[in-house]
C-alpha cells in the first residue's frame, strides 16, 4: 500500500517538474508546479511530516502559487527567442542535469549510511504533528523562528519598494534611479 | 519503503530543476525551477528526519519554505519592476545590474 502511494506521488512530482520546464507557456508552467507541490505534500505525509504537508498545501500550493499566477497573468507570456546564445544549449542543459543526477545517485547509493536502507525507526505517535513541531519552533529553534519572521518582514517591505508604483511623474515612463 | 527511494527521487527532482535553470530564459520560469530545487531539498530533509526518527529536520524544512517564500516575493517584485520599465524579460538581455 505504501509502495503504491509512493510511486503515485513520485510520478506526480516528477511529471509536474518535467512539465514545468517543458511547457512553453509560463502560465501552464505555474499550474504544473501546483501539481508537483501537491504530489510532494503526499510524499511528505508518507514520511510522517503531517504539519509540513499541510503547510506545503496551504502556504505553497495556495498562497505562493496565487502570487505566481497573478504575475504570470500580469506579465503575459514571455516568448523566448529560438536562437541560442550558447550553441546547442537545449541539448547540453539536459545532459548536464542527467550527469548531476547520476552523480547524486552514486553518492546516495554508495554512502555507508546504514539507516537509509531501512524505512526508518518506529516513531512515537505524534511525530511531525503540529503540536510537536510548534513546540520545537518555540523552544529549541526560537531564534531561527524569529529570524525567519524578520526576514519575511524585510522581504515584504522590499517587494513593495521594488514593485510599487512611483508617486512622482509618469509611472510608465523610464525613470532615473533616485 | 527504504529511505533511499526518497533520496533518489529528491536527486531526480533537483536535477530537473537544474536543467530548467540552464535551459529556460524566462526569469519567471527560472524562479519556478528554483522552487523545484528547494522542494527537492525539503524532500531530502524530511527523508533524513524520518530515517533518524528526529523532528529537527522538519523544522529545517519549514524554515526552508519561509526562505523560498522570501525569494519568490523579491524575485517577482524584480520581474514586475522590469516589466513596468519595458525591460525585455529575457535573462540573456538582463546582464547589467544598473537600473
Amino acid at each position: 500500500m505504501k509502495e503504491v502511494a509512493f510511486f503515485a506521488g513520485a510520478i506526480g512530482a516528477l511529471g509536474g517538474a518535467i512539465a514545468v520546464i517543458a511547457l512553453r507557456n509560463a502560465f501552464y508552467s505555474v499550474l504544473a508546479l501546483i501539481v508537483h507541490l501537491i504530489s510532494l505534500a503526499g510524499l511528505f505525509l508518507l514520511l510522517q511530516g503531517e504539519f509540513i504537508a499541510a503547510a506545503q498545501i496551504v502556504v505553497y500550493a495556495g498562497a505562493v502559487m496565487v502570487l505566481y499566477v497573478f504575475v504570470a497573468a500580469y506579465v503575459g507570456n514571455v516568448d523566448e527567442p529560438l536562437w541560442e546564445p550558447i550553441p546547442g544549449q537545449r541539448f547540453i542543459a539536459p545532459l548536464l542535469g542527467i550527469a548531476l543526477f547520476v552523480e547524486l545517485a552514486i553518492a546516495i547509493t554508495g554512502s555507508s549510511l546504514q539507516a537509509i536502507d531501512t524505512g526508518g525507526p518506529t516513531v512515537e505517535l505524534g511525530f511531525g504533528s503540529p503540536s510537536a513541531i510548534g513546540k520545537l519552533l518555540l523552544e529549541r529553534f526560537l531564534i531561527a523562528f524569529e529570524a525567519a519572521s524578520l526576514l519575511l518582514l524585510v522581504a515584504a517591505v522590499g517587494a513593495v519598494i521594488l514593485a510599487g508604483r512611483h508617486r512622482s511623474g509618469d509611472a510608465d515612463a523610464p525613470q532615473e534611479p533616485a | 519503503m527504504d529511505i533511499t527511494w526518497y533520496l533518489v527521487l529528491s536527486a531526480m527532482l533537483f536535477a530537473v530543476g537544474v536543467s530548467g535553470v540552464l535551459l529556460r530564459r524566462s526569469p519567471l520560469v527560472i524562479l519556478l525551477c528554483l522552487e523545484l530545487m528547494l522542494n527537492a531539498g525539503n524532500l531530502a530533509l524530511l527523508a533524513f528526519s524520518r530515517s533518524l526518527g528526529n523532528q529537527d529536520g522538519q523544522v529545517f524544512a519549514l524554515i526552508v519554505m519561509v526562505i523560498a517564500a522570501c525569494e519568490v516575493v523579491v524575485g517577482l517584485g524584480i520581474i514586475v519592476a522590469a516589466y513596468r520599465r519595458r525591460i525585455p524579460l529575457n535573462v540573456d538581455d538582463l546582464r547589467s545590474l544598473r537600473g
